[in-house]
């Protein structure tokens, strides 16, 4: 090796032998004062000085977020794996509902809810409530354990206490919500066993003992028929809401919108006559509607059964004349679908219900559409045993009462007299799991599981079962009221394996030829239903109807001058179970678009002639009297209500609710009439409305109700018109360039983008849009959607990421502003599910200064919330208004913890989704189409090494959807379920073309392109008429 | 010296002296503060005082303070922010374009007018910052600066992004201008005093020498910022304008908003300088040196912008019916006859019919009446500003978001904030400061000034 020569210097200090430089040479960092003093220890300045600096460092270091403990599991359970959900099949069978549910479980919390898609009943579809309930799951209102005359207790000692007292109790009813399931009515059954006389009495909220006694009267059976609105072709409806609320509303919504998909190829849909005094869900999406009053309804039933009975030939009855506008339409639009004709009604007087049923074998429904097999068995109680049973009550003749799940002191028209007579029972006993309105008044509270930590089965049709299983351990001291049942009667066996010997002993052996019953059980548990359904087959009748028709005859009239009150329940609080959740309280109700409210809901005739007018969110007060009772209660102005008649909604009014839904509403359950001996809620009589004067608020996601007769947001037609142009009612606007008129989209500042891979896209049909609302609560669960209270929504800042633009129809002409901005007096309603377009030319992304909201590659408008910085230009530039900004810090802000529950509690955080973040105050949100699940979805198919199939995934809203209404997928993909509907004709452009000619952009002029399409509305009406 | 014909009449009136000149304008540094000057200035710091309750107020709980909604995603706090911008436009109109064009009545009023310029600024800079969901990082993630962030870098399509440059450098040149005006008359006031004061003003005035060639230097700078800010003027307001023109939003979407913003600017710039003016030469007793004359001129530039924006407000509205665009249409249709009818009418009332009062001499030569009108356009200007930002978007594409907008206490709160920050520096301006142009005033004055007769 040679020997080299060179020198390098660390410096010209080092070169020219600066003896300042030499004496720290050794140094790293020569410049720098040492730490150690010349002679090599450190002086006590020095080390001050270095104490100082840590110490200051360290401090600096300190200013970080606290830490928070996550503890790990020690051994890693089988089935839990960080970040993997597993699903669960489970029932939700609460509040009178009831749905086939998956529940979504994350790290072994249940965090969504969706309904079961081997479910003959809902089909995979679900409701608002349904979708709402996980978060009842994390209420910190729930009870914690079991009570003893109000204090805490142990299960032991109120175990001891309950078997002593109802040894000797006497008399012990079982009072219950409607009872389907099985293996619970054994459990009361063993209690029956252990100490005799247990009678078990049921009613519901929401009655349908109308239509039980009318089928006992007319078949013999007390029975709800199964209504298969899936095979209707006509559909009567006479006040029931089958879509909103009325027995099985999911089911329904499934089996109409099925009915009407229209396409080029078969252009043919059900037809829909409503006769309402309140606009309803169903209403709302009917053909012909016609509002009449409560005290008509029976006599517009005996008109229909006349003019069919006409045609039949067969005997009709007298009845007064009525005037009611499309009746006979409907008659001949029944009488020539002859057995695929179906006529409902939401009624409670028996009478109105044979008279129906006379209707519907006239028509060769029973059998068809009225399908007797399989009959429904939830809301089936009795509301006459029932009021006995009050009766019984308050005479003191009841020894023990045990409450199983039910709060009648709340909901119950007569809950003033059963909490009067809850104090005269000898034992009282209630299986709430909140301390309610009932259970706050009983010796002893035994607190049932949460739905979700709880076995069952449940037999919401005959011969159709579904079962329950726990997708959590119970949070709190709580216990299954049936292994409380069963504790009480003596048995040591538990639910479970009770549960098990009963479907063993059951099913297994009704249905099963041979084979292991662990096999049928597992298989059952993961399907989560099992059973068949039966034939349908007609059901003779036995009665006359005459006599029924004769008393409707006598007991309605056509001219009735008196105010009338019919008291109906809203499709997002039902019968008041779930007012506790915010989630709920803060949904946007379909028709009124109101939050967090009950209200009177008045014909626009009615405010003008007593000077009430609604701008915005205020209103006034009326008083509201009813046969001496009365209640102070906002106005709402409802286009669409009889004349005459007004509505208001029960499930409000809670006093013991919890903190979210306490003082919330007014309770109309105490104005419902029992006098007949059922629940009524149409009171025709002794109503009497006055304005008080005083002002109020109602907060509403939408205070402007009509469209402005504007085409390039609406667009609808008839099936008649659209049989002769499948693009009838299509706005198709033009823009003049060089010497021709041109589509929007082939003039562009923008060069477009390129997507190689995934183009993702969503299709929503209008006219399967039953506007329930389903998607808006499934949003936001999926995504972490703050709920931000009542005042927050009346200063019009609701978060919701997808919301439904409900639009009624105007009277006025075209040019005519003022007068378009008033609905019809009976308008057309529209509703068109509203969020974020994701444009491929996004008038967002060009205007946010730091690039927070940017294009992805795959079609998406993404928003990076780390990045923005709030500036809301992105939202004032979005034509669709889509963007919601965080004004607050919703989350952890003692400010939000009672309305934005999910994002404030240690309890409600559990139902976060772990795969959505919850957003900062200051930065602006919106719609991401669910782009945590497309990852999900394309990770998955990366590691099974395949292309994302089409199916793989699918957005929050389109998966509740229980009508189909929005179909997401790739648009890339020409096989995809969204490309043939769109009908696309050329894939690998950004742009695409569309085939399908009632598909349209909202504002399609403005050329912002965006990859949400919508299919005109179709009305399958004669011609254009409201 | 000035030549100007005899036949014209002097800009300064008084016969002043050179000393005159110096001594009227320089008393008010060098004397004690008056009990007007007091009052006067305690009111604005307690406004901003309380004005500053409702900005912490924001900043602690959030933008949700305000009123505004998912549908109006701006109102006051950008209102506020294009009406100061717009006062911001007098003091480098006059200076800058005025000196361009020779006009020499500018030199007593130039000063003041670019003082009120860069408070304008400052207050107007104070709501693009606050009106952010996250000004702590906002404030620095909307500049262009080489990150961390993994090159990611600032949004070059934006036109907020625009208005961060415009603005900045409208400021900074404004703020170069307005002080290189001020060394000579620093100079003055450090020639006179003595002590602390000294050296304060000798500080402030860079050793300025009065030497020929520090002259002829002084003047080359200025005649090139006057250059350099004259097309800032048209810029400013035109990238404003870009805020809303380039948006899809009817109301918003118009081809005419650079020169009608730039047109609006001026009129209520001068507005606001007449508003000022007319009180501190009463206050400082300046009325030989804001004559009638200055007031007059300002008030005929109030009825041409006044009239241009006027017609400005007219074409707008033809092309919405011209257009066949149905929101263009009913936007317009919704700003005169919707629910924001009385913003809509008042704009018009005060910048369209009042500012042609001044075609009457009487009323252009009446202090009390321009005071009043002046204060009549700001008004008007701040009326136009709500109904083009609130109004379109409270009413846009899709009925079903519509909504209304009511201000809140911290709305208010906020304005008021600019308001105390923006008479607090002027008062202390006006304390600290010489008011006017004495350098440039003793080259206007005429060479016959007669004394009046003593």
């Amino acid at each position: 090796m040679k020997e080299t020569k060179k020198t390098y210097w660390k410096g010209l200090e080092q070169l020219n032998n600066d003896p300042e430089f030499v004496k720290h040479a050794d140094r790293e960092f020569p410049e720098l004062p040492s730490a150690v003093g010349e002679d090599g220890s450190a002086s006590r300045r020095d080390f001050l000085k270095v104490m100082g600096f840590s110490l200051a460092a360290a401090s600096l270091a300190a200013c970080e977020a606290p830490v928070r403990k996550a503890i790990p599991y020690v051994n890693k359970p089988v089935d839990i794996n960080p970040s993997i959900p597993n699903y669960y099949a489970s029932t939700f069978a609460v509040g009178g509902e009831y749905g086939s549910i998956v529940v979504k479980t994350r790290e072994g919390r249940p965090i969504k809810i969706d309904g079961n898609t081997l479910s003959p009943i809902n089909k995979g579809g679900s409701s608002a409530i349904m979708q709402a309930s996980v978060l009842s799951l994390y209420d910190k209102q729930r009870l914690t354990g079991p009570k003893i005359a109000g204090s805490d207790a142990d299960w032991k000692s109120v175990d001891a206490e309950v078997k002593s007292k109802l040894a000797s109790a006497g008399a012990i009813k079982v009072v219950t919500n409607s009872l389907y399931s099985p293996s619970t009515e054994k459990a009361i059954e063993e209690l029956n066993l252990a100490f005799g006389n247990v009678e078990v009495i049921t009613y519901d909220p929401r009655s349908n003992y109308g239509i039980l006694k009318a089928a006992e009267t007319s078949y013999g059976q007390a029975m709800i028929p199964d209504y298969r609105f899936d095979k209707a072709k006509v559909i009567v409806s006479f006040g029931a809401d089958f879509l909103g609320t009325w027995i099985s509303p999911t089911e329904y919504s499934e089996g109409y919108t099925a009915n009407r998909k229209v396409t080029k190829e078969n252009p043919v849909m059900s037809r829909h006559y409503q006769f309402e005094s309140n606009l309803s869900l169903a209403g709302a999406n009917a053909d012909y509607r016609t509002p009449i009053k409560a005290s008509q309804s029976g006599l517009a039933v005996l008109a229909l059964y006349n003019a069919l009975a006409k045609k039949a030939g067969a005997a009709t009855v007298s009845a007064q004349a009525v005037e009611i506008a499309h009746l006979d339409k409907a008659a001949n639009d029944l009488w020539a679908a002859k057995g695929t004709g179906l006529v409902v009604s939401g009624s409670n007087d028996p009478n109105v219900q044979i008279v129906i049923n006379a209707i519907n074998d006239l028509l060769g429904a029973n059998g068809s559409t009225v399908d007797f097999s399989n009959p429904v068995n939830f809301r089936k109680g009795d509301d006459a045993r029932m009021s006995q049973f009050v009766n019984e009550l308050k005479g003191g003749q009841v020894g023990a009462v045990i409450f199983y799940n039910c709060n009648p002191v709340y909901d119950h028209p007569r809950g003033a007299e059963i909490a009067e007579g809850i104090a005269k029972a000898k034992v009282s006993i209630a299986t709430n799991g909140t301390l309610d309105e009932t259970s706050s008044l009983v010796q002893v509270v035994a607190p049932d599981h949460h739905f979700l930590e709880s076995w069952n089965d449940f037999e919401p049709k005959r011969g159709q079962f579904s079962l329950a299983q726990p997708t959590i351990s119970p949070l709190f001291n709580t216990r299954q009221a049936q292994d409380s049942f069963l504790a009480w009667a003596g048995s040591s066996v538990n639910y479970y394996d009770f549960l098990r010997q009963n479907w063993e002993a059951g099913l297994f052996t009704q249905t099963e030829t041979g084979g292991e019953f662990q096999e049928f059980w597992d298989r059952s548990l993961y399907n989560g239903v099992a059973g068949t359904a039966s034939e349908p087959v007609a059901l003779a009748a036995i009665a006359d109807s005459s006599s029924a028709a004769a008393a409707v005859a006598k007991s309605y009239s056509a001219d009735n001058a008196g105010s009338e009150l019919v008291i109906y329940s809203k499709v997002g609080m039902g019968d008041g179970t779930f007012a506790n959740n915010p989630w709920l309280q803060e949904m946007s109700d379909p028709i009124t678009k109101a939050t967090w409210d009950n209200y009177l809901t008045v014909s626009q005739k009615w405010a003008t002639e007593n000077g009430v007018t609604m701008f915005e969110e205020n209103t006034q007060k009326a008083q509201v009297t009813v046969n001496g009772k009365s209640i102070i209660v906002p106005i709402m102005i409802q286009p669409g209500q009889a004349y005459g008649t007004f509505g208001l909604a029960i499930g409000y009014g809670r006093t013991k609710a919890g903190r979210a839904g306490n003082g919330v509403g007014v309770n109309a359950f105490d104005l419902l009439d029992v006098s007949k001996g059922y629940v009524q809620t149409d009171i025709t009589a002794g109503v009497e409305v006055a304005v008080t004067g005083d002002s109020y608020k109602i907060a509403r996601t939408q205070t402007h109700q009509t469209f402005m007769g504007r085409e390039n947001v609406i667009q609808e037609t008839t099936l008649a018109e659209y049989k002769e142009d499948p693009s009838a009612g299509r706005y198709k606007p033009e823009i003049y360039k060089d010497g021709e008129f041109v589509k929007p989209s082939k003039i562009s500042l923008w060069s477009g983008h390129k997507y190689s891979q995934h183009h993702w896209g969503l299709a929503i049909d209008m006219s399967s849009c039953t506007g329930c609302g389903a998607c808006t609560i499934a949003c936001q669960v999926e995504n972490n959607v703050a709920v931000v209270g009542k005042q927050e929504v009346l200063n019009r800042r609701e978060m919701a990421w997808i919301r439904i633009d409900r639009y009624y129809s105007s009277d006025a002409p075209a040019d005519d502003l003022e007068g378009m901005e008033k609905a019809a007096e009976n308008p057309e309603v529209t509703f068109q599910p509203m969020m974020c377009q994701h444009c491929n030319n996004a008038p967002c992304e060009t205007v946010c200064p730091v690039a927070a909201t940017t294009h992805s590659t795959e079609g998406l408008n993404q928003m990076t919330y780390n990045r923005c910085i709030g500036t809301r230009y992105c939202a004032n530039n979005c034509p669709y208004k889509v963007r919601r900004f965080n004004w607050f810090k919703y989350h952890d802000n003692k400010d939000f913890a009672v309305a934005n529950m999910a994002q404030n509690d240690d309890l409600g955080k559990m139902v976060l989704n772990p795969d959505v973040t919850v957003r900062a105050r200051g930065v602006m949100e919106k719609c991401s189409m669910c782009v945590q699940r497309i990852q999900a979805g394309k990770l998955d198919a990366k590691r099974e090494k395949r292309k994302v199939q089409d199916g793989d995934i699918n957005v929050a809203c389109a998966e509740a959807c229980p009508g189909g209404g929005l179909v997401f997928g790739d648009l890339n993909d020409p096989e995809s379920r969204i490309s043939k509907l769109l009908k696309i004709e050329e894939t690998d452009s950004a742009m695409k073309e569309v085939g399908e000619e009632r598909a349209y952009h909202v504002l399609e002029e403005i050329n912002v392109s965006p990859n949400v399409w919508y299919f005109t509305k179709i009305r399958n009406k004669d011609k254009n008429e409201a | 010296m000035q030549v100007t014909s005899s036949v014209r009449e002097p800009l300064v009136t008084g016969g002043k002296s050179y000393h005159d000149v110096t001594h009227d304008v320089a008393r008010q540094v060098e004397g004690k503060p008056t009990l007007a000057w007091f009052l006067a200035f305690l009111t604005a710091a307690g406004t901003l005082a309380i004005g500053f309750i409702a900005v912490a107020a924001t900043v602690w709980e959030g933008i949700g303070m305000w009123g505004l909604n998912k549908t109006v995603g701006w109102a006051w706090d950008i209102t506020n922010f294009v009406w100061w911008v717009g006062i911001g436009h007098a003091g480098t109109l006059i200076s800058a374009v005025l000196l361009l064009f020779r006009q020499k009545w500018r030199t007593s009023i130039n000063r003041a007018a670019e003082a009120m310029t860069i408070f304008a600024v400052i207050c107007a800079a104070m709501f693009p910052v606050l009106h952010m969901g996250r000004p702590w990082l906002g404030a620095y993630w909307a500049l262009p600066l080489p990150n961390t962030f993994g090159s990611l870098w600032v949004n070059f399509n934006s036109p907020l992004l625009w208005d961060v440059f415009a603005i900045s450098t409208y400021f900074s040149v404004s703020l170069v201008f307005w002080y290189i005006g001020l060394i000579p008359d620093f100079a003055t006031i450090r020639d006179r005093a003595t002590g602390l004061r000294k050296t304060i003003y000798g500080a402030l005035s860079f050793g300025w020498d009065g030497a020929a060639k520090t002259w002829m230097r002084y003047e080359a700078v200025s005649l090139i910022l006057a250059g350099l800010a004259t097309p800032l003027v048209l810029s400013v307001h035109t990238i404003v304008s870009f805020d809303f023109a380039t948006s899809v939003i009817p109301g918003w979407h118009t081809t005419i908003f650079p020169p009608y913003f730039v047109a609006g600017a001026i009129f209520s710039g001068f507005a606001m300088v007449l508003t000022l003016m007319i009180i501190t030469r009463k206050v400082f007793k300046l009325e030989d040196y804001i004559t009638m004359g200055h007031i007059e001129l300002m008030n005929i530039v109030i009825i041409i912008t006044g009239s241009i924006v006027g017609i400005a407000y007219i074409t707008e509205f033809f092309i919405a019916w011209y257009s066949g665009v149905e929101a263009e249409q009913y936007a317009f249709i919704n700003r005169a006859t919707g629910p924001y009818w009385w913003a809509y009418w008042s704009m018009m009332t005060c910048n369209v019919i009042s500012p042609q009062l001044f075609w009457f001499k009487k009323i252009r030569t009446s202090i009390v009446a321009t005071f009043v009108l002046s204060l009549v356009v700001n008004i008007g200007m701040w009326f136009e500003r709500f109904v083009i930002i609130v109004t379109s978007l409270h009413r846009d594409f899709l009925p079903s978001s519509w909504a209304m907008f009511y201000p809140t206490w911290a709305d208010v709160g906020v304005y008021l904030f600019t308001f105390g920050l923006f008479f607090t520096l002027f008062f202390l301006f006006a304390k600290f400061f010489p008011v006017i142009n004495m350098a440039e005033v003793k080259s206007v004055l005429k060479s016959s000034s007669d004394k009046p007769a003593k």
